[in-house]
């Protein structure tokens, strides 16, 4: 199995923290880059998504699914911003 | 909402007494991934326990083997609800490279190339319960199956046979390592359906 | 027209599924409560079993607009969890969930003023989104220049294949990777860098690009882009990993 992209992502994101991954732009804690969620690589399987930056591969953010709740970690990234609407 | 959709099961096998709640038979052996798979070759590869104070019990391929590979038949159970039963796998126990190492810590972090972590407790590695696998249904560990070697320990949810095993540090409590981080179970019993915290 | 706050679950009620390809079946579905999509975005499309297990997967649409009609195409992967059940068993009259829409990174807006000539390049069923922006364009009497380069396996495998030779505002290039029509001048073979050249916008016309298909040949293509003297930031693309 191989990776996807952030976009994949899109209706996690939008439905649990309402940010529209592809407009939003984040900071890899560990590398330093800086650039659009829609282009980091996205690692999903039936246990959870996980994002990782395309520039170092550092674990960015992970998603998982269980019955009674969404878990969301973004620790991975420094910030992310989103346009003002 | 609330559509059913009849007819869809998704990954449904018959049911079997040997399958822990909530699981189904599998004839393949599906590949989940949290990130890229690491290549290791057995000449880069080393096995390390760490211990509190600092002593470091290393392994290198050779060595590993040299321990004593056996053959170990057993049921694996995935947390994502598919098991395979009476699977051939060979490898080294824990209980032989535990043999010199003196620890007063009741768990261990595991660790392995690629970030990859997961807590267990000491007691759930020992009294053979846990190998360091090497082949899996009669070949070498793949290494998108975690080759060259991953840790095996079937009693628990899969996700704590961590593939591309390099090591093990001795720790005094019960840290998360990555998916119990996430909100899997610290530790992942499947037979009580210990899924998620 | 994608609008954060009106993506949320809606029920789709299938009107109409016919073979697209060997293993991919078009599916039509009536969704009262859709808010119309931009050409290029896609959705999650989530089945329910009757004792409770869910799963859901990501596809493209092949429509936009504001129609509350929305076309997708699903391609059977062997032994996956959710393709096998809609290719072979989802039924006209039967409803699904959808999430949506999805998506305003890989998206085309007939409405853009900017008119920089837009390079589409498919590989295989990645040609969905792509297809969605090419029928945008034909509805639009005066636009950017299109073309699109569908790199399919074999004359079977293409998708929409009757529209996209109607289209008269996109021209179309269709590279057949292991077999070609008969009567094709041109026998089969892999896509090179030189086809790419041949059969795409030059750097110089300075296109946007929208790429979609598996993530190796996304890779691949982004690559000759590079080294053909295109601009990155002007390279959009979509991939599809090994999901089932």
């Amino acid at each position: 199995m191989t990776h996807v992209d952030g976009n994949a992502l899109a209706g996690t994101f939008v439905e649990i923290l309402g940010i529209e991954i592809t407009e939003a732009i984040g900071r890899c804690r560990h590398c330093g880059s800086v650039y659009g969620l829609a282009r980091t690589r996205a690692f999903i399987t039936a246990m959870g998504a996980v994002m990782r930056c395309k520039d170092c591969d550092a674990v960015l953010a992970v998603i998982v699914q269980n019955p009674r709740a969404t878990v969301v970690n973004l620790s991975g990234l420094s910030y992310i911003t989103v346009p003002r609407r | 909402m609330g559509v059913i959709n009849s007819g869809f099961g998704g990954r449904r096998g018959s049911s079997n007494p040997n399958l822990p709640p909530g699981q189904t038979l599998v004839d393949d052996w599906p590949v989940l991934t949290a990130g890229p798979t690491p290549a290791v070759e057995e000449n880069d590869w080393s096995f390390t326990i760490r211990t509190e104070d600092g002593t470091k019990h290393r392994w290198n391929w050779t060595e590993l083997l040299s321990v004593g590979v056996e053959d170990i038949v057993t049921d694996i159970h995935c947390v994502t609800h598919w098991s395979k039963l009476s699977m051939a796998w060979r490898g080294v126990s824990l209980d032989r490279l535990f043999e010199d190492v003196e620890t007063s810590h009741d768990y261990a972090m595991v660790r392995s190339f690629g970030g990859y972590t997961t807590n267990l407790p000491l007691e759930d590695l020992l009294d053979g319960q846990a190998w360091i696998a090497t082949e899996a249904q009669g070949s070498p560990l793949s290494a998108e199956h975690g080759g060259p070697a991953r840790l095996l320990v079937p009693h628990l949810y899969f996700w704590k046979s961590a593939k591309w095993v390099r090591g093990m540090d001795m720790m005094p409590s019960d840290d998360p390592g990555f998916w119990e981080q996430n909100g899997y179970h610290l530790r992942g019993d499947p037979w009580r359906e210990e899924r998620y915290q | 027209m994608t609008n954060p706050t009106l993506v949320r679950w809606h029920v789709g009620r299938v009107i109409g599924r016919r073979y697209e390809a060997d293993s991919a079946v078009r599916l039509e579905l009536d969704v009262p409560t859709w808010p119309g999509n931009d050409a290029g975005s896609h959705l999650d499309l989530r089945l329910t079993a009757p004792d409770g297990y869910q799963a859901s997967r990501s596809y493209s649409l092949a429509s936009s607009g504001e129609s509350t009609r929305v076309v997708l195409v699903v391609h059977e992967v062997p032994d996956g969890e959710v393709s096998p059940f809609l290719v072979h068993q989802l039924a006209e009259g039967d409803e699904v969930e959808i999430q949506g829409p999805l998506g305003r990174y890989f998206i085309w807006n007939p409405a853009d003023p900017d008119r920089s000539p837009v390079q589409l390049i498919a590989g295989g069923s990645g040609v969905v989104p792509l297809f969605s922006m090419a029928s945008a364009r034909e509805g639009v009497e005066e636009s950017a220049d299109f073309r699109l380069l569908y790199s399919v396996r074999t004359p079977r495998d293409v998708l929409f294949a009757d529209e996209l030779g109607a289209l008269s505002r996109t021209t179309v290039d269709i590279v057949h990777t292991r077999e070609s029509p008969p009567r094709s001048v041109r026998p089969p073979g892999r896509l090179t860098r030189d086809g790419v050249a041949a059969f795409s916008f030059s750097a110089s016309a300075s296109p946007r690009t929208y790429i979609c298909g598996p993530t190796a040949f996304v890779e691949t293509i982004v690559e000759w882009l590079l080294e053909l003297g295109h601009d990155p930031a002007r390279i959009r693309t979509e991939r599809f990993g090994g999901s089932n």
